[in-house]
């Protein structure tokens, strides 16, 4: 698939390093050029930086072909005004938000976005465990992935 | 009326004071504690501090009661965001915000935000008025920048003096609301003939504004 990232933190980097290396088109944008340090061996796909609200940035990142896009910056405000610009202008079919707040992801979900709430993920998951609920095992979910990256 | 500023930078601070002295009720919300407490020292219970975006803080400052939020950071995402949560989550009727980038001005009307303002834009429209003369110059737009008001100064070679109006074929939907001339408003019709020297006020939508340039201006469209 054709693949847009917008932000090269943990997420974003190790995201496109694992989607690359699948053979899949992946561009990333960062507005720091030190982010693109992040991405593994395995990543060959093109790197932009810019501001990913910045409509032109996202077109010339491919938004108009895209398959995806997943926004994965450390602001919610920027996943959520990017991903927007990629569902409402670009017609990108599958779009994820990565967002911090849960309130903001519950009521942009109500907006139809696909939001993903890192925090209470990984708080649901924790308590999980914690109660018993599922095993201490839980915890090592797709952390055989680093075994993949090269 | 009960408005809701979003921002206490320089716009923000100067919107507020201007609104407090109409006797509106305002709150003024702003991020940074140094900068919150340094305004409420002078403002007082006006300012609050607390993130726009947070949708605890804007129940807290009441904002379901609020008649108008004016998002004015200086972060045009945080601005967005303000104001599709002051709509969806709160109702309310009108939402306004401060645009840095003014290519994000039609974005946002997009995305559901009722009023942007954009400096950038505003002063740039100024010089492009100071610049142009015997040219069709933009006024302002309305509906969004579907409707643009748009000015021309008749000069000798413009092809339309000496005509009359019901004579002029104008491009699509464009309307001349107003001719001014020798200082005094002239209400057209059909009858009325063009005069070097007339300021011709026009409506027109943006793409046959080109059009109306060759038409008034007497260049090539």
């Amino acid at each position: 698939m054709k693949l847009v990232v917008l932000g090269c933190g943990r997420v974003g980097s190790l995201l496109a390093t694992l989607m690359s290396q699948q053979g899949h088109d992946v561009a990333i944008i960062d507005m720091n050029k030190d982010s693109f340090r992040r991405l593994g061996q395995g990543f060959h796909g093109r790197r932009l930086l810019g501001k990913g609200i910045d409509e032109e940035v996202l077109r010339s990142a491919g938004l108009p072909e895209a398959d995806a896009f997943v926004a994965v910056t450390n602001g919610d405000n920027t996943n959520l005004m990017a991903s927007q610009i990629a569902k409402e202008r670009f017609s990108v079919p599958k779009v994820i938000t990565r967002l911090a707040d849960p309130i903001r992801a519950q009521a942009y979900r109500g907006m139809g976005l696909n939001t993903f709430c890192s925090s209470l993920f990984g708080a649901g998951l924790l308590r999980a465990v914690l109660l018993e609920e599922q095993p201490l095992e839980a915890l090592k979910a797709y952390s055989d992935l680093l075994n993949e990256l090269s | 009326m009960y408005i809701i500023v979003i921002g206490g930078g320089k716009v923000g601070y100067y919107l507020t004071k201007t609104l407090l002295a109409e006797n509106h009720e305002v709150l003024l919300l702003e991020k940074n504690s140094a900068r919150a407490d340094s305004l409420a020292e002078e403002l007082g219970e006006v300012v609050s501090r607390g993130d726009g975006c947070e949708v605890r803080t804007l129940r807290e400052i009441g904002m379901s009661r609020a008649n108008v939020v004016v998002a004015v950071t200086g972060d045009d995402e945080d601005n967005l965001i303000a104001c599709q949560l002051a709509k969806r989550e709160f109702n309310v009727p009108r939402t306004l915000a401060r645009v840095n980038n003014p290519r994000n001005e039609e974005i946002f009307g997009l995305l559901g935000v009722d009023g942007t303002v954009s400096s950038t834009r505003i002063i740039y429209s100024l010089i492009e008025q100071e610049v142009e003369t015997g040219e069709v110059i933009p006024l302002t737009s309305l509906m969004r920048g579907e409707i643009e008001i748009v000015e021309a100064d008749l000069t000798a070679h413009s092809p339309v003096v000496s005509k009359a109006l019901k004579d002029i074929h104008l491009p699509g939907d464009s309307v001349v609301a107003a001719i001014i001339r020798d200082k005094h408003i002239v209400l057209p019709s059909g009858t009325t003939t063009l005069e070097q020297g007339d300021c011709v006020i026009v409506l027109t939508r943006p793409e046959d504004e080109a059009t109306l340039r060759a038409l008034l201006a007497g260049k090539p469209a």
